[in-house]
């Protein structure tokens, strides 16, 4: 076991856990934001860079800082390591930063884009953004591509997190894409098509964390704060059968792997569950799927407060706001 | 005249072939190292030599070998890194095409050392002539016994290939140089863990430069001590310097560490004075990637010292008022030198090879382009200026990989050097750029 301090809060994980990981143990704004991260698949990570930390001791044994901020995705803590996110301004400048670049290009095309309201790139940019853009050029265009009857890949809004290459990497049997050309020029490769006809391909969709990849079947169909969430399940003979259902009034519009708070999917599902069960009577209905307050998608979206989560909520801000002020995070460091 | 180690028999008639080069005292390092030393013994030659690298991070070559994990039961590998494409650079070119060798020679004693059984030569893909003068080499050095099964009668065997690129610069970063090797995408990779642990096919490796593997010939056949003598503290030996630019003798020389800037720009043993009789403006002394000095700077420390061809003097002042002696490509710029056109096309390059896995390089490097062709083509607005400094910074220490910090410097240093000539260009109107441009 490690203990680390995270903005001033300690924490003990087990020995590798990396920064992220340990972040989340203890929750709340101490967490940094992941684009490119994805814990359910192996090798994703430190590639986007808005993770970015700063290690300003490296372990009890040896206390030296780390020459640069770091990804918190892929490096392992160590006993006695001091780490700052939010309480460093290096770390929120560096952010800020990846942000504008990350927008440079993309064609904030919100308005008609189905991802809108559940778009990490959205909601980075709101924590981490500045209100205005500096760029003045035109921006990188490609033409839209449909990967077999069920995908569409706008490869214009990608932010080459790589999530989607690892998925038909490590989901699917055989590689069937990857990436083609270098730089900004880079874009995923169409060897993607030949992934349709697999039974997990549609998991590129849900890792995703912008409108690059999105459900043809959902398309245009509605915006997704206009729909209800619904957790429920069906035996399926290939994954868990665990999903969401996206319904307006007894339809269901869209079905999605269950994402957790951080934005991911533990458990995947299958394309047969995904688009071919459209009807609320394949399904056992669990009842409303918890959405944090703060999303868009919360909107009209009533449900009972669990006391016992609100408590634990309080108290972690508590802890939290009492961990800012520690000496740690004196604004010369 | 400065002692030559590498470089010594460059002239001679007929030094590519095995005949020639052997009968020049070649391969003796070979003979030594396998018959009388240990592995052990040769690392520790190389320690003592002081020997850094010299493909552009000056990283002690002999403490890189200690790394290598020799518990692991693993095969370990020796990867010498020919991708040689840093903008100013052509000493690696030169010394494989003309003494090719020394190289193959090199790379025999120092898998030796490593414990290696099977090394490689990744070179880029421009380089293919030097490919088969370097597959010639490494033929004649099996047909004599230096290569394959029980070299020279001992129990140690070697195989040696040699492995094209396609031509990517990132492929130069050693862990996207083993990525290629292994036949994927160039793509650097996250460290840790360093090649050293896991590199080649997740064995241990060392990834060095041709110029660090063929100077631990002349140290081990004189000593790591004799190798020592020669420089100025920490910045031992020779260094072959690829001089290009403005000056009237460009060319590779091989120069004792220690040298002093202006004795190697100005005098007739080496570049010869700037050209047409003109003035000195800057010069960029390690490499596109490493930061640009002005005349007053790069000749004198700014403690007024004279600036001295080492890796410590070089980067005395930091980034501030030094630079670094990165891979030894020193482009001379003379007075007619337009520094924001010079830093446009290094910049152009960086954005060029990004790989762009990592968000501030394939973005960043983009932008730094378009704003300096914007400037160049009198479209520029003064903010601009503040704007490449701004993402520079952001850039700078961010990335995956050194790329982003070698696109930075470049824009950092200019600036911070040159900024009125950036603000004339913001200020200028655009016939007048474009005329300006046209005629030069
Ligand atoms: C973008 C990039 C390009 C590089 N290109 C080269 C190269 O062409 N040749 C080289 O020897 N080292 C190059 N390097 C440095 C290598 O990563 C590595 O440090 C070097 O090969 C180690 O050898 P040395 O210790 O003998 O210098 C490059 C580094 C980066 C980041
Ligand atoms: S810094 Fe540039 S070249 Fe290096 S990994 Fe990132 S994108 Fe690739
Ligand atoms: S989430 Fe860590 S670099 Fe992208």
């Amino acid at each position: 076991m490690a203990k680390v301090t995270i903005d001033g809060i300690e924490v003990e994980v087990p020995d590798g856990t990396t920064i992220l990981n340990a972040a989340r143990q203890i929750g709340g704004e101490v967490v940094p934001p992941a684009m490119c991260y994805y814990t359910s698949l192996k090798e994703t990570g430190g590639k986007c860079r808005v993770c970015l930390v700063k290690v300003t001791q490296g372990s009890a044994k040896d206390p030296r800082p780390m020459p640069k901020l770091v990804a918190s995705c892929r490096t392992p803590v160590a006993d006695g390591m001091v780490v700052q996110n939010v309480t460093s301004p290096d770390v929120l400048e560096a952010r800020k930063g990846v942000v504008e670049f990350l927008l440079l290009n993309h064609p904030l095309d919100c308005p008609i884009c189905d991802q809108a309201g559940e778009c990490d790139l959205q909601d980075l940019s709101y924590e981490h953004g500045t209100e205005g853009t500096r760029t003045e050029f035109e921006r990188r265009t490609f033409d839209k591509i449909d990967i077999g009857d069920k995908i569409k890949l706008h490869m214009t809004r990608c932010i080459l997190c790589y999530r989607c290459v690892f998925v038909a990497d490590q989901l699917t049997p055989e590689r069937v894409h990857g990436v083609l050309n270098r730089g900004d020029r880079s874009e995923i490769s169409t060897y993607i098509e030949k992934a349709v006809d697999n039974d997990f391909s549609g998991n590129m969709i849900d890792v995703c964390p912008v409108g690059a990849l999105t459900d043809r079947t959902f398309r245009f169909k509605s915006r997704v704060w206009f729909t209800k969430p619904m957790d429920a399940h069906r035996q399926c003979s290939k994954c868990c059968g665990k999903v969401v259902l996206w319904m307006k009034g007894n339809e269901v519009l869209r079905v999605t792997g269950r994402k957790d708070q951080y934005g991911e999917v533990k458990e995947f599902i299958c394309n047969e569950c995904r688009f071919e069960h459209k009807n609320t009577a394949d399904w056992t209905i669990e009842g409303p799927r918890h959405i944090n307050r703060h999303s868009v998608i919360s909107q009209n979206h009533y449900e009972k407060i669990d006391l016992q989560n609100l408590k634990r909520e309080v108290e972690r801000q508590i802890v939290f706001q009492k961990g800012r002020q520690l000496p740690e995070a004196s604004p010369n460091s | 005249m400065g002692r030559k180690l590498l470089l010594e028999h460059i002239n001679e008639p007929g030094i590519q072939s095995f005949k020639v080069y052997r009968q020049k005292g070649g391969y003796a390092s070979v003979e030594k190292a396998l018959k009388t030393m240990t592995p052990d013994a040769v690392t520790e030659e190389v320690k003592k030599s002081g020997l850094r690298g010299r493909g552009g991070a000056g990283f002690p070559a002999g403490m890189k070998w200690s790394f290598i994990d020799k518990k692991s039961d693993k095969p370990r590998y020796l990867v010498c890194n020919a991708d040689e494409s840093e903008p100013g650079t052509f000493k690696d070119r030169y010394l494989m095409e003309h003494i090719p060798h020394i190289l193959v020679e090199g790379m025999i004693t120092s898998s030796y050392a490593l414990g290696a059984k099977t090394s490689f030569i990744y070179i880029r893909g421009e380089y293919m002539y030097i490919v088969r003068i370097l597959e010639k080499a490494i033929d004649e050095a099996y047909a004599n016994g230096f290569l394959g099964k029980n070299i020279l009668g001992t129990d140690y065997s070697l195989d040696l290939y040699v492995h094209p690129g396609a031509g990517a610069y990132i492929c130069g970063e050693e862990t996207a140089l083993l990525e290629s090797l292994e036949g994927k995408r160039g793509n650097p990779r996250l460290k840790p863990p360093f090649p050293a642990v896991a590199g080649l096919y997740a064995c241990p490796t060392v990834v060095n430069n041709v110029e660090t593997i063929a100077a631990v010939v002349p140290i081990v056949n004189n000593g790591g001590e004799e190798y020592a003598k020669i420089g100025v503290g920490k910045s031992t030996g020779t260094k072959l310097i690829s001089a290009s630019g403005h000056i009237n003798k460009p060319g590779v020389y091989e120069i004792e560490l220690g040298l002093p800037v202006e004795e190697f720009i100005y005098s007739e043993e080496y570049c010869g004075g700037i050209w047409k009789g003109r003035k000195l403006k800057a010069v960029v002394a390690g490499g596109s990637s490493v930061p640009i000095l002005p005349t007053d700077l790069i000749l004198k420390t700014a403690k007024g010292e004279p600036r001295l061809m080492t890796y410590e003097s070089l980067s005395d002042g930091g980034f501030v008022s030094g630079t670094m002696l990165g891979s030894g490509g020193f482009i001379v710029m003379d007075e007619t030198t337009n520094i924001v056109k010079n830093l446009y096309t290094f910049s152009r390059f960086y954005h060029h090879e990004s790989c762009g896995q990592c968000s501030p390089c394939r973005e960043g490097t983009a932008w730094l382009e378009k704003i300096l062709h914007r400037l160049l083509h009198g479209q520029g607005k003064k903010k601009d200026i503040d704007i490449l400094v701004d993402a520079a910074k952001k850039i700078e220490g961010n990335t995956i990989c050194p790329l982003g910090d070698a696109a930075a410097w470049p824009v950092a240093s200019a600036i911070r050097h040159f900024r009125k000539e950036f603000e004339e260009e913001a200020a200028a109107l655009p016939a007048e750029r474009n005329l300006e441009l046209a005629t030069h």
